[in-house]
């Protein structure tokens, strides 16, 4: 609605509307929620119907085995990832000891194995025929039953193998936060008597807990989301029960009420991390920053100190993909063939094409809000980012079964009125498949481009439209050479998700549509451990690029650690 | 032809009124500014010009043609207005040339390529030409965003604080070149600022502006021979203030009767008086003792104990001309430049 002379007509019914006008850039925000929150909407509206025999045997046999293991696995899980995640992001952090620049970005390697991956290269490893068993019987003159090891196909072994590639997030976080703090708060502590352990544990683990929540809840989130791992260690949760009722039992209906009640763990998850935060965001109260001075551990401290941030990376990165190389030296030449050749372009197609729509979509939502800043847009973006937090075979099943009864529907129509059968349009494509990814991944694009559109200051959108550039040009021309680098980062962490993705493949790849993740876990099941590697190895491979990323963006991270050098 | 014209202009961010009943006109070729602590609705006057903010309220016209009422606005795009933000807003993405050319997208290339190098001829800066905004100096930068927003020859030019982020050196320097540019540009200029003597200095008309309304208008002589408040006197210059009631049509005090300029029979007033509106001399005034001198250079500030009545008052005299602390001197007042406003006014707090 514009007008350039006095007599320009009146604006008609809108006039009584003056704080909202739809537009075009809030219909698709809207669509967009509309769309991402719908595989949610599916799931929880599954609870309202009745699914009988099924569901009650459900109950008397297999669910309270579910609820016991995930609950074991996500204590066990959190325990785990708290420990060696706050212990060695305080020691890269706060001492010095030889080794540490080092380990300050290898201990986030681990993060580039996939659950999966790590879960059947431990039980190649740790299985009775595998090296670490065979070479202790050699050495010791053992034979079958004359001694006793832990099994890995347990809960136990699924809680290792999982809190060495998890730790990480709370790592990253930890860190992040005690990075963040100013080195005066802790220098108070010291000259009011407290020592650098107490120091520690009264001001700066406190200061730190939001953070270190938040990490603990991603990293449980990916535990509850997991299906490979568990899968494979023969470990019963609540995706391999969806899996099971769902292609086993052939029951849609219980399995999506299986998600709706695995929904109910996400959403404990997210008030935990809420309640962590809320009200509790600590604000710097001095803004000083120098160097951090770091407590110099020397002998057997420094001894320990090395090896407590060793072992991870060694249990969580080097011991599984070194096993990965050497099963690839041994089987590339029979794998690595056309095939595979397939497999890795279907991954990368599937991984770019959602890598591209996911920024657009986030560019969308954020440019969106900024222009219309208010509850709508922003509801509607909060909505968008919220399928991250949701395990991905509970999207795949609120994806397909919409989209089933779409093509049904569309299918009795067609035969009726025309006397054709349309088949499947939607479920079973690989745009369902897209659009179960970009549910699942969007919030990462989402936060990367927000961020980094907050860095374009309002004043420069106010300049070049009043420089003659509409909306969609000033995004052209301003903010998108701006934000270039931030949106090719948001692209590749996408994307890299996207290859390593599993459970939501699995369950709506098309029919003989294989991808690498799928291929490497097919081969795993089948115990052709050595064939599986190649696919594994080059996920791992990508894995790495986002480490590389967040390498770089926590360095810079910090106020006055590169920029500001002549402060303090 | 007036370049902006406001009718009744209202605005509110979220129910909060920030703007109201504003009523104001950029003449042509003239330079207005709006002057006012912070947070009085000024810049917000500004957008609504410039058509970032709608309006509620009001009638906005650039030229003849309207371009906003409640309802509907002209996108700032299409009005034709420059505007430079205290900031600068240079895209940092973009060369000196490359910022300054922003704006003439779809011009003739004759223009497209000419322009640019006119204008940084025009605020000086044709050496810089293809460096990026990052490596500039403050007052260049200022410059190249006045440079850029003049380029597309706009109808009218927006000046938000254009001087806050300069140190005072620069400031003075950068405020002259700055009245230079825009008088070889012959642009309507409107421009926001809390200082008033920047306002002053530059302005042919000045509007007051205090919690979203505009208080007086006028030329900065107006302004300051006759304001019309309390608190426009003492936003203007500092001020020495004092109390008095009005008897028989005057106000009484140590200096003598002064005008109650309107106010009604037993009405308590405050009594202004400008520093430099006092005077020392050895006698024919007011006896009293220096307590106090402060050197700022080019003048002292003298602050005197009144024998009548041991009230302190501040007087403004040339540099060198200041007495010893503790000297008995005699004070006259220039009664042109002290103002009575009734107490009653609810902004003589401030």
């Amino acid at each position: 609605m514009s007008l350039s002379a006095p007599e320009a007509k009146p604006n008609g019914f809108l006039s009584g509307l003056p704080f909202w006008r739809p537009d075009g850039w809030t219909i698709a925000a809207l669509v967009v929620a509309g769309l991402v929150a719908t595989p949610v909407i599916v799931v929880m509206a599954s609870l309202l119907v009745p699914a009988g025999d099924v569901w009650r045997h459900l109950a008397d046999t297999v669910l309270p085995g579910y609820v016991a293991n995930t609950l074991l696995l996500m204590i066990g899980v959190g325990l785990g990832t708290l420990i060696i995640g706050v212990a060695t992001a305080w020691l890269v952090t706060m001492c010095q000891f030889p080794g540490r620049a080092l380990f300050e970005w290898t201990l986030l390697l681990p993060l580039a194995v996939p659950t999966y991956a790590i879960a059947f290269t431990y039980g190649g490893l740790f299985e009775f025929a595998g090296p670490v068993q065979s070479a202790l019987r050699d050495a010791f003159a053992w034979g079958r039953g004359d001694y006793w090891f832990p099994d890995i196909r347990s809960l136990g072994g699924a809680i290792l193998v999982m809190t060495m590639v998890l730790y990480p997030y709370v790592y990253l976080l930890a860190r992040a936060a005690f990075l963040e703090q100013s080195v005066c708060v802790i220098e108070v502590s010291r000259t009011l008597g407290r020592g650098p352990w107490r120091s520690f544990v009264e001001v700066a683990l406190p200061l730190a807990r939001p953070a270190i929540a938040g990490g603990l809840a991603l990293a449980l989130m990916e535990t509850l989301g997991d299906f490979g791992a568990v899968q494979y260690l023969a470990v019963s949760t609540f995706t391999t029960g969806i899996f099971r009722t769902w292609f086993g039992l052939g029951e849609p209906i219980a399995a999506a009420q299986l998600s709706a009640a695995l929904m109910l763990f996400v959403l404990a998850l997210i008030l935990f991390e809420r309640s962590s935060r809320g009200g509790r965001k600590f604000h710097h109260t001095s803004r000083r920053y120098r160097a951090l001075p770091r407590f110099k551990l020397s002998g057997s401290t420094a001894a320990w100190g090395f090896l407590a941030c060793f072992t991870p990376i060694f249990l969580g990165f080097l011991l599984p993909g070194g096993q990965l190389v050497a099963w690839t030296l041994e089987t590339a030449s029979t794998v690595v063939d056309a095939d595979f050749l397939v497999l890795a372009a279907n991954s990368v197609m599937l991984a770019s094409a959602t890598a591209v729509i996911a920024v657009v979509v986030a560019l969308l939502l954020a440019y969106g809000h900024r222009l219309r800043p208010g509850p709508l847009l922003a509801g509607a973006t909060r909505v968008s980012s919220m399928g991250y937090a949701i395990p991905g075979a509970v999207i795949a099943v609120g994806v397909l079964m919409p989209f089933a009864w779409f093509d049904n529907q569309l299918d009795s129509l067609m035969r009726e009125y025309f006397g054709l059968s349309t088949g499947l349009i939607l479920s079973g494509t690989l745009a369902a498949l897209i659009f179960g990814y970009l549910v699942r991944f969007l919030a990462i694009s989402l936060n990367t481009v927000e961020a980094s559109l907050g860095k374009v200051t309002p004043t420069m959108d106010g300049s070049a439209r009043t420089l003659g550039l509409g909306p969609g040009a000033t995004l052209a021309r301003v903010h998108i050479p701006i934000i270039s680098g931030s949106l090719l980062t948001a692209a590749l962490l996408v994307f890299v998700d996207v290859m390593k993705e599993l459970p939501a493949t699995l369950i709506m790849r098309p029919f003989n549509f294989n991808t690498l993740a799928v291929r490497a876990f097919e081969l795993a099941e089948d115990e052709q451990l050595a064939e599986s590697a190649p696919a594994a190895l080059s996920i791992v491979a990508v894995g790495i690029l986002p480490v590389i990323i967040l390498t770089l963006a926590i360095a810079r991270s910090r106020p006055g650690h590169w920029s500001d050098k002549s402060v303090g | 032809m007036d370049a902006l014209t406001l009718q009744g202009v209202c605005h509110a961010y979220d129910g909060e009124l920030a703007i109201d009943s504003i009523d104001l006109t950029v003449g042509e070729g003239k330079l207005v500014c709006l002057l006012g602590p912070s947070g009085c609705g000024k810049t917000t006057v500004l957008r609504v010009a410039a058509g970032l903010e709608p309006v509620q309220q009001g009638r906005v016209f650039i030229g003849e043609s309207e371009v906003a009422r409640p309802g509907a606005s002209t996108p700032p795009e299409e009005r034709g207005v420059g505007l430079v933000f205290q900031d600068y807003a240079l895209f940092p993405h973009l060369t000196v040339t490359e910022n300054v050319a922003f704006g003439l997208k779809g011009r003739p290339s004759v223009e497209r390529l000419g322009t640019p190098k006119q204008m940084l001829d025009l605020v000086g800066l044709a050496d810089l030409a293809e460096r990026y905004p990052h490596t500039l100096s403050g007052g260049e930068q200022q410059r190249v965003a006045l440079a850029r927003a003049l380029a597309p020859r706009p109808r009218l030019l927006l000046l938000d604080e254009p001087y806050t982020g300069l140190d005072i050196h620069l400031r003075n320097q950068v405020r002259d070149e700055t009245l230079r540019v825009l008088r070889m540009a012959g642009i309507s200029t409107m421009i926001v600022t809390h200082d008033p003597e920047e306002a002053m200095y530059m302005a042919d008309h000045i509007a007051v502006m205090r919690g979203g309304r505009i208080l007086q208008q006028g030329t900065p002589s107006e302004l300051y021979n006759a304001p019309a408040n309390a608190f426009i006197a003492k936003f203007l210059s500092d001020v020495n203030a004092m109390h008095g009631t009005v008897e028989g049509g005057k106000v009484p005090s140590i200096f003598g009767c002064l005008d109650a300029n309107g106010a009604a029979e037993g009405v308590r007033v405050d009594v202004l008086i400008r520093p430099e509106a006092l005077s020392l001399s050895s006698e024919g005034g007011r006896p009293a003792t220096v307590a106090a001198v402060r050197l700022l250079g080019h003048s002292s500030i003298v602050t005197l104990a009144m024998d009548d009545d041991g009230s302190e008052l501040r007087a403004r005299v040339r540099g060198m001309d200041a007495p010893a602390e503790g000297d008995k001197v005699s004070l006259a007042l220039d009664k042109l430049q002290s103002f009575v406003f009734p107490c009653a006014d609810p902004t003589s707090d401030e």
